[in-house]
């Protein structure tokens, strides 16, 4: 009976990562009505909040009318399963979070931490959306970017790969080149 | 009189020859060392938080690590993912393990936290270079490899004080900017 179920309704989550900082802002965001609506109505059917180091917890609710399911967990040893399994993710402008999506070839949302000292997240995020790679935001202006966006639209990334790099050290150092 | 004039000249002399030396060292960085080829530079690696790490750890999988001997890695005191953790999390543990047995791991005192007041990072920041010098004088790296985290400034200026008063033009430091594959 369960096995009919699962079939029928495909789960789709929105995962969201602060990875090891603390974003309260974000984490508030995403548990507000609004949002949480608004990505009901674009199809998602469950939200899943890594909160790392912060200190607002959202509440952890089953599916209802108009929501998604929400969990929560502070950390995890390895969250690239969490995004392998997303339809979604909505996270933190740490580099590492967004390189290891977009390797991943999911939509993501970068949502930059307004309290950061000298923005050089907000750079790379504002960068990288202005090449269609991702969509940036900030907390407050979340829910109108989920509710306007397109994420077939995002332009697929190509990593860069280190051996470049390489070449120029064994150059400049006077090693023979590989 | 005399012993002043003598004192202004000196200055003006021992001022001159750091600037031209300055300019020398600068211009010869831009260019390729000249010695032949080495077999194995000792080389310091400067982890920072997060991104900066992994981003350091790409470059060094595919460097031909024979040729960068023995490794230092220095992290700040406070960045709390372990180096080996880090590394399991790009390549095999088993390669991991063997690297961090193989390399020596230090901790360094970070210039400034993450929302520290500025008044306070002056202090934290002198500890930080003192700290800094003791580790380089210890060390002596050949190269060094860095890509930006607050933890390298006070490495990278010791560094090239090195080259400019110890006349070690030799040490190669090598910045890359984080994000450099987005384009720079």
């Amino acid at each position: 009976m369960g096995d009919i179920d699962d079939i029928t309704k495909e789960k789709r989550v929105v995962f969201v990562t602060v990875g090891t900082t603390s974003f309260d802002a974000l984490v508030r965001a995403v548990d507000t009505p609004e949002v949480k609506n608004e990505l009901f109505k674009k199809g998602y059917t469950d939200i899943l909040i890594q909160m790392g180091r912060g200190s607002y917890t959202p509440t952890r609710a089953s599916a209802e009318n108009g929501f998604p399911a929400l969990d929560y967990f502070t950390f995890s040893s390895s969250i690239a399963d969490y995004l392998k399994s997303a339809s979604l993710v909505i996270s933190h402008a740490g580099s590492g979070s967004i390189f290891e999506t977009l390797r991943l070839g999911k939509p993501l949302i970068v949502v930059v931490n307004e309290d950061l000292m000298d923005n050089h997240q907000s750079e790379l995020a504002e960068e990288l959306a202005e090449r269609k790679h991702l969509y940036c935001a900030r907390p407050q202006t979340l829910y109108k970017t989920i509710s306007d966006m397109d994420p077939g639209s995002l332009v697929p990334y190509q990593p860069g790969g280190a051996k470049p790099v390489a070449e120029l050290i064994y150059r400049y150092l006077g090693f023979p080149e590989d | 009189m005399a012993s002043s004039n003598i004192g202004v000249l000196l200055t003006i002399g021992v001022i001159t020859v750091l600037v031209i030396r300055i300019i020398y060292v600068i211009n010869r960085s831009r260019k390729p060392l000249h010695s032949k080829s080495p077999r194995s530079l000792s080389t310091l690696i400067v982890l920072g938080s997060g991104g900066h790490t992994a981003e350091m750890l790409n470059l060094l999988y595919v460097l031909q690590t024979e040729r960068f001997k023995p490794r230092y890695y220095i992290a700040a005191a406070t960045d709390n993912m372990s180096l080996q953790k880090h590394m399991c999390l790009r390549i095999p543990c088993s390669e991991a393990l063997k690297e961090v047995g193989g390399a020596e791991f230090m901790q360094i005192y970070r210039s400034r936290e993450v929302g520290q007041s500025y008044i306070t990072s002056v202090g934290t920041t002198l500890v930080a270079i003192a700290h800094a010098l003791w580790l380089m004088i210890k060390i002596r790296p050949q190269v060094i490899l860095c890509n930006g985290p607050g933890t390298c400034i006070p490495l990278c200026v010791i560094a090239f004080l090195f080259k400019v008063c110890l006349l070690e033009s030799d040490l190669f430091v090598l910045l890359t900017y984080l994000y450099c594959q987005v384009g720079c």
